[in-house]
């Protein structure tokens, strides 16, 4: 094999068929982190072009169903709060609900849109789903502005624990980009995943404290609950920000192992149906 | 060290075309397999039959292709469509695996498959640049560095910051080759871009191409223009269905190509229908027959440079029909159109309408006219206006010129090859004068 080698002009890489599971190539990802940066950059400029509201529909969408569900679950059918005004216990959580939902549906769709690419050019196909899921940052941005004036208005003043809302928003970038990235590398295959995104996004919402609290169960349940991410990530943002007395404790330790799980296992799975997606797209 | 840059050792690549045209599966389809999977093990005998039929729905783009290319070397790749040209450079440029063999490569791969890949419509000019550029693998300070550049040669400088959407299909393309000139890769791959824009860019782009090879990269370049490959390569090689035919000079390479792709290498004099029924035409236009004759009247395939070609078309006019006419055309072995003609000045085509019987029309083609070579005769029953094919365009007849040397062509006593897509003999007045006059 050395032998061969100097016939080269310099080192060699070697193109061959890959059998079964594959390693990750981070260092590669590393490498065209430029190309991550644009790719998100190109959503984020995008995304609202040729839209009456533009960027008021980062707001728009969590702040109605906020609204909705104040009248609903809030004034009609008296749900617990924890103690806190409802419209701002439930917009605490439609705020990462909604990163995180947009974040995995536009991951989940992210390579059939972007076939173009996949079939002219090569880089780490990993950097597509990526993408799908950062660009919704800003819009966390700024419905997050809006929850903070909310605060501001209900006069709730967070506590230091706001210091974890970095590593919660990590949590719920992590739950988003491990089930996109299933999702994407099914859906190159089984188109059928465009159908099933939207129902699992609404199915998972109510699977997830937004619209209620999770003390409505007792331990050891609760933090069995925490096995879906996102109640982790939702109660988590509501400690973190409105001072709530219910500390997630243990619940978000088992939402970090889940996401973690959901995370790897995604990515490796994404990388072993990589090699099929130019052919297949 | 050597010079070596690539070396494919027994490459092939196998699309599965079964799922055809759904290239994707859906789950039931998968789940339906699945739940058959156990069925399957039941016996050996079955599953040889599944793997059968398998194999029917396989299709080999490449097979047991190998080859190396050094340093500095212009490689083009030619080949009919579907020989398996740009899935060797998707191989290369990985954007898909090999099913089996291996490449390998020394030095950065730089690919440009399709020009404006990942271009965004909403985007302007100047952040397409950008886009553009980190999709192809520049680096931002690369991109930066080389703007201005890209930008000149772009020649939309005054629509940078207009979205692209609002660009003419020329201006995208020019701006989107000018991103990809700039590349910088060690070993560039590049897919039919020539083929994009008006003749004066495709000049510049040839002349880019040129200079990149000059600077001692690495070009593999596929095309199916064989001017630009006989421009740009020293070396060639031909692909036909998914295996090397031939590989070596460009020129015997390319020439060898053309001959590949013409259907009919012997000459055809005539061919004729007996019956309308059978005959190539619509709505009562038939074609009855296409002959060429020589000076004797006989039909012949075989001419001699100096002797006139008589082309005779037959066709039949059923019922009465609009004003069409006979047309023909002739293609040189370059795929070239020497010329086309049409009885545009005979009477009996002038009238609005043709009334119901048999047309016959003769044209002559001078002698020393036509070039030495062979010929592919191309013969249409049409309307000029509207413009309406009645017998579509078929190429019918082929024929041979050749010049014999008997010293009265226009190559006289030369015995090499004349060059020009028509050889003519023309006038010649030229004088002499013993005075030697000095200018001024």
């Amino acid at each position: 094999m050395t032998n061969a080698d100097s016939e080269f002009v310099g080192p060699v890489s070697e193109i061959a068929p890959s059998r079964g599971w594959v390693a990750l190539k981070l260092r590669e990802l590393w490498a065209y982190r430029e190309l991550l940066y644009f790719l998100v950059w190109r959503d984020i400029k995008v995304r609202y072009k040729q839209t009456a509201l533009g960027a008021a529909w980062a707001i728009i969408q969590p702040f109605f169903t906020m609204v909705v569900f104040s009248v609903f679950f809030g004034s009609l059918a008296k749900m617990p709060s924890d103690g806190i005004p409802y419209p701002i216990f439930a917009f605490a959580a439609l705020v990462p609900w909604t990163f995180f939902a947009n974040g995995l549906t536009q991951a989940s769709n992210s390579l059939v849109g972007n076939s173009a690419l996949i079939k002219k050019v090569y880089f780490p196909r990993l950097a597509i789903p990526i993408a799908g899921v950062l660009s919704n940052l800003v819009d966390f941005a700024l419905a997050f502005v809006v929850l903070l004036l909310m605060m501001v208005y209900f006069k709730l003043w967070p506590t230091v624990a706001i210091l974890w809302l970095p590593l919660l928003l990590l949590l719920a970038f992590v739950t988003a980009l491990g089930v996109g990235l299933w999702f994407s590398a099914l859906n190159v295959e089984f188109r059928d995943v465009r159908y099933v995104v939207p129902f699992l996004t609404q199915f998972w919402m109510f699977a997830t404290p937004v619209a209620y609290p999770s003390s409505l169960l007792h331990e050891p349940w609760r933090t069995l609950y925490g096995l879906n991410p996102m109640a982790g990530v939702v109660e988590g943002f509501r400690w973190a920000l409105l001072g709530n007395a219910n500390a997630p404790g243990p619940l978000i330790w088992a939402s970090a192992a889940a996401a973690l799980v959901i995370l790897v296992s995604g990515a490796f799975y994404f990388r072993r149906m990589e090699r099929t997606f130019a052919d297949v797209v | 060290m050597g010079d070596l840059v690539i070396r494919a050792e027994g490459l092939s690549k196998r699309y599965r075309i079964g799922a055809h045209p759904r290239a994707y599966r859906t789950l039931r389809e998968s789940v339906v397999e699945a739940a058959g999977a156990p069925l399957r093990w039941a016996g050996a005998a079955m599953r040889r039959q599944l793997r059968g039929a398998a194999g029917e729905n396989e299709i080999w783009a490449l097979r047991d292709v190998w080859f190396e290319v050094h340093q500095g070397e212009v490689l083009g790749l030619i080949g009919r469509n579907g020989a398996g040209k740009s899935t060797l450079l998707k191989i290369l440029s990985k954007i898909t695996e090999p099913s089996a063999g291996r490449v390998r490569v020394a030095g950065r791969v730089g690919s440009l498959l399709e020009v404006g890949t990942g271009f965004h419509p909403e985007l302007t000019g100047r952040e397409n640049i950008f886009l553009n550029g980190a999709i192809l693998g520049m680096r931002r300070e690369e991109i930066l560095k080389r703007f201005d550049a890209i930008v000149d040669f772009s020649e939309v400088e005054r629509f940078i910051d207009t979205p692209v959407k609002h660009y003419s299909s020329g201006m995208y393309l020019r701006l989107a080759f000018a991103v990809a000139a700039h590349l910088d890769p060690e070993i560039l791959l590049v897919d039919e871009v020539l083929a994009v824009g008006d003749i004066r860019f495709q000049q510049k782009c040839l002349g880019k191409m040129e200079t990149v090879g000059r600077e001692g990269r690495t070009v593999l370049f596929v095309s199916h223009n064989m001017p630009a490959v006989l421009r740009l390569c020293e070396r060639a090689i031909l692909l036909d269905e998914g295996q090397i035919v031939a590989d070596g000079q460009a020129q015997p390479i390319v020439a060898r190509y053309l001959n590949l792709d013409q259907t009919v290498q012997e000459t055809t004099a005539e061919v004729e229908w007996p019956h309308p029924a059978d005959a190539p035409g619509e709505e009562g236009v038939r074609l009855k027959s296409l002959r060429l004759r020589s000076a004797s009247g006989a039909p012949q395939g075989e001419f001699d440079v100096r002797e006139p070609i008589e082309v005779e078309i037959q066709f039949w006019v059923l019922d009465e029909a609009p004003n069409v006419v006979p047309m023909f055309r002739v293609y040189n072995e370059h795929g070239v159109c020497v010329f086309a003609a049409a009885p545009t000045h005979d009477g009996l085509f002038a009238g609005r309408s043709r009334a119901a019987g048999t047309y016959t029309a003769r044209c002559r083609i001078p002698g020393d006219f036509m070039a030495e070579g062979t010929y592919a005769l191309e013969v249409a029953v049409r309307t000029l206006f509207p413009r309406r094919f009645f017998v579509p365009r078929v190429k019918l007849l082929n024929f041979r010129v050749h010049d014999r040397g008997m010293g009265d062509s226009v190559k006289g006593e030369y015995r090499g090859v004349w060059p020009g897509t028509v050889a003519p003999v023309f006038d010649w007045r030229s004088e002499f004068s013993p005075r030697v006059e000095s200018a001024g």
